[in-house]
């Protein structure tokens, strides 16, 4: 047996969402306007309408798809798109101070596993995500999005830690 | 370039290969139309070497020698069978580790071998229905079967003698012959309980767009579970009150198992039904029924309030429910799926037929007669890789829209390393154990370089199929990187191949079987015509020489009477046949004038 693989780096998605599109990138879409462009490039590109071609012409058919639809998924996401938008982060960020607070009070709270306090924590952390999806949406440095994308991923750990103790 | 002709000689059939039954449908001056009567999912070896699909009365007959419901072994391993063996009377062969084998009689048969000859024996009925041959299709298969189940179905219909032009999901299929059927826009949700397995799926409806948003689902719910379930009751009354214990594999469960479904049936409509086996008899009501099956019928609400939350919607946002599979039949299920949804269920077009419909106008898609009808599908599992300490990391989430892919890079762990293996797998948890193996992928002939050093891009792509494929790259070198596959359920190529061989092979000595079978009874006819005609006054007024040229003639077809040549048995019938004319028409002047005088010969 060889030696087992070890996942290194995700690649960078293709650099061509927006291209694919013929939209110029930007953080804020028309997202019906983005729906159209995907079914009509969908009736266009799609394997179904190439089977009865060759053989090329139905790889082709099928990456292009593919990559339709790895777009589109990425594109129509608000924080998948942002998360494209700005590229990858070099360097690992920390959690935000104030954040790693609310990790620990939550950690005390399954602790004791109280149901009604629980559900305050969920109530809390459900509209700093949405807060957080509000503060997105407004922003347009890549700095600045960074930052947000950054927390909000701590903050959608709080929410999935909360909502896994509350349905145990 | 080229262009593959689909004339009107070059049909493509929509095929649903069921658990409980099968059916074959074609496009029709563009409507879908259903070839034949369901054909139920039954294989029997028969005692003559010949295979018979679809002929219920064999699980009776000969309970060693049939397999049916073989839609739950498609794409399974050893290790998954516990469940199924403890309900299900297959005959296990050694030697099922990785590819299962269903023991009938002295033979075996793998899954889809069993799935090819019902495939079979569809084709063969829409080539008598069209007059044409019958080479390509669309077969549909449950939304939630995985990867292996997937491939399994494919392989099948290739040993069928089909090319598996698409495999379509079971509820998008049903949505899109209703969608056809009533040119509808909006969100509609189809719940599709079929024999074995459950299905649902949520779908948008726009412009000749079926996009699917979300499934989910369970391949191991269904009608099957029911049935099991009255049967469990059934064959512990009996075994209380008559004291008899049925053996799992009888004719005598079988027996019972078809009355239970008839009773199954009937409560679909009556208020009560009263099972009857021997003496045992006991009724049945609704009431009591309902109670028994409503664990069942819950375990298909948390797939549905899953499906609901990963299509982003709520109950009241869906528009129109569909209820697909035989199952819907029952009112329970019926009111289940009403309250949850908010909503009137839709039981317009036949459950039992609406799936093979759909694939039907799939195949039209395909070929090109049906325009302007897009299915966008997705892929029911997530697909991830195994990393280091046994944790999986997800590559394409589940309900991403189909084609997908995704890719990886790889690298080495020690000097020189020239190979490299990748476990993936298929399923929502987040450890390995958890999740169900889908392939090793060895990716071989990497240069040789100090550990970490190489680079090797991995692309995962999940086709229109919702099969994986895997093509990797050294991006150092940029040349193609060769993958080779190990399933971890499932048949490699080269037995596909061997298997299509031997259904060459099996189908030549299927049909001698049946040509010997026939022969011998037109012999056996014969025979006793002339051991009748030997007592009459005709046989004794015949001259001696002809009397000797019969009896050479007889003594020579008893000759070969039970040799396997049926076209040897054909000719010496015939001899016989002509040696015996002049004693057939004596006999017939002698009835005759038997009848004018009023006597009998």
């Amino acid at each position: 047996m060889p030696p087992r693989a070890v996942v290194v780096v995700r690649l960078l998605p293709d650099s061509r969402y927006f291209e694919l599109f013929g939209l110029t990138p930007a953080l804020n879409l028309d997202l019906k306007d983005l729906e159209q462009r995907y079914f009509r490039l969908s009736r266009q590109w799609h394997p179904d309408l190439f089977v009865r071609k060759s053989a090329a012409e139905q790889q082709t058919a099928l990456d292009q798809t593919a990559l339709l639809n790895d777009a589109y998924r990425t594109l129509r996401n608000p924080v998948r798109r942002a998360e494209y938008f700005v590229g990858p982060d070099e360097k690992q960020s920390a959690p935000p101070p104030e954040l790693l607070e609310e990790v620990f009070e939550l950690n005390m709270a399954i602790e004791e596993g109280e149901r009604s306090e629980l559900e305050v924590y969920s109530k809390r952390f459900s509209d700093m995500l949405a807060a957080a999806d509000a503060e997105l949406a407004a922003a347009s440095h890549p700095d600045g999005i960074r930052s947000i994308l950054n927390r909000r991923k701590y903050i959608h750990n709080l929410v999935r830690d909360v909502q896994k103790a509350l349905h145990a | 370039m080229l262009e593959i002709d689909f004339g009107q000689s070059d049909p493509v059939v929509g095929i649903d290969l069921g658990t409980t039954n099968s059916l074959i449908a074609i496009m029709d001056n563009g409507a879908p139309r259903i070839i034949g009567d369901m054909l139920p999912s039954v294989v029997t070896l028969m005692p003559d070497g010949s295979l018979t699909v679809g002929d219920r009365a064999l699980l009776i007959e000969h309970p060693e020698r049939s397999v049916y419901s073989a839609k739950r072994l498609m794409g399974k391993g050893a290790a998954d069978l516990a469940d199924e063996l403890k309900l299900f009377p297959f005959h296990i062969a050694a030697g099922s580790e990785s590819v299962l084998r269903i023991a009938l009689g002295d033979r075996t048969f793998t899954p889809p071998e069993i799935g090819a000859a019902i495939l079979r024996t569809l084709k063969e009925r829409a080539e008598i229905d069209l007059g044409a041959e019958v080479t390509k299709a669309v077969i549909t298969v449950p939304a939630y079967f995985n990867d292996a189940q997937r491939q399994a179905t494919k392989d099948a219909g290739r040993i069928a003698g089909l090319e598996v032009l698409r495999l379509v999901n079971e509820p998008t299929a049903a949505a899109l012959a209703y969608g056809l059927d009533k040119r509808k826009e909006g969100t509609v949700a189809v719940y599709d309980m079929g024999g074995g397995t459950f299905d649902i799926s949520i779908l948008r409806l726009h412009d000749g767009i079926f996009e699917v948003l979300a499934t989910n689902g369970d391949t191991h719910l269904g009608g099957d579970d029911i049935d099991n379930l009255l049967l469990q009751i059934a064959l512990e009354d009996i075994a209380s009150e008559l004291g008899v214990t049925l053996s799992s594999r009888g004719s005598e469960v079988q027996t019972l198992r078809q009355e239970v479904i008839r009773a199954k049936e009937a409560l679909s409509f009556a208020p009560s039904v009263t099972l009857h086996y021997k003496s045992y008899s006991r009724e049945i009501t609704r009431d009591l029924f309902e109670r028994l099956i409503t664990p069942i019928v819950d375990r298909t609400l948390a797939p549905c309030r899953a499906c609901l939350h990963d299509a982003n919607l709520t109950p009241e946002q869906i528009d129109e429910v569909v209820l697909v599979g035989g199952s819907t039949r029952i009112p329970l299920v019926r009111s289940a799926v009403e309250v949850l949804f908010r909503s009137k269920a839709h039981t317009d077009l036949n459950p039992d037929e609406v799936v093979a419909l759909g694939a039907a106008v799939q195949a039209g898609i395909l070929s090109g007669t049906v325009e302007n009808q897009l299915l966008l599908d997705v892929t029911p599992l997530s697909l991830g890789l195994e990393t280091m300490g046994g944790v999986v990391s997800k590559l394409i989430t589940r309900n991403s829209t189909i084609p997908a892919s995704a890719t990886e890079s790889f690298t080495t762990s020690v000097d020189g390393q020239t190979n490299v293996l990748i476990h993936v797998l298929q399923g929502e948890r987040e450890l390995v154990k958890d999740c169900r193996a889908l392939a090793r992928f060895e990716l071989k002939g990497i240069d040789p370089v100090p550990a970490g050093m190489a680079r090797i891009e991995v692309r995962f792509l999940i086709d229109a199929n919702g099969i994986l494929n895997v093509t990797a790259r050294d991006a150092r070198t940029g040349k193609e990187t060769s993958v080779e596959v190990k399933p971890t359920y499932g048949l490699t190529d080269d037995e596909v191949e061997s298997m299509i061989q031997a259904s060459f092979d099996n189908a030549q000595a299927d049909l001698d079987a049946r040509q010997v079978a026939e022969a011998r009874v037109d012999a056996d006819t014969i025979l006793a015509a002339i051991d009748k005609a030997k007592r009459s006054d005709a046989y004794t007024d015949l001259p001696d020489a002809e009397r000797a040229q019969i009896s050479t003639a007889l003594n020579q077809l008893l000759l070969v009477y039970h040799s396997d040549d049926h076209r040897m048995i054909r000719t010496k019938i015939d001899e016989l046949n002509a040696v015996t004319m002049t004693l057939a028409e004596n006999m017939m002047n002698t009835a005759v004038r038997g009848a004018l005088k009023g006597t009998r010969i």
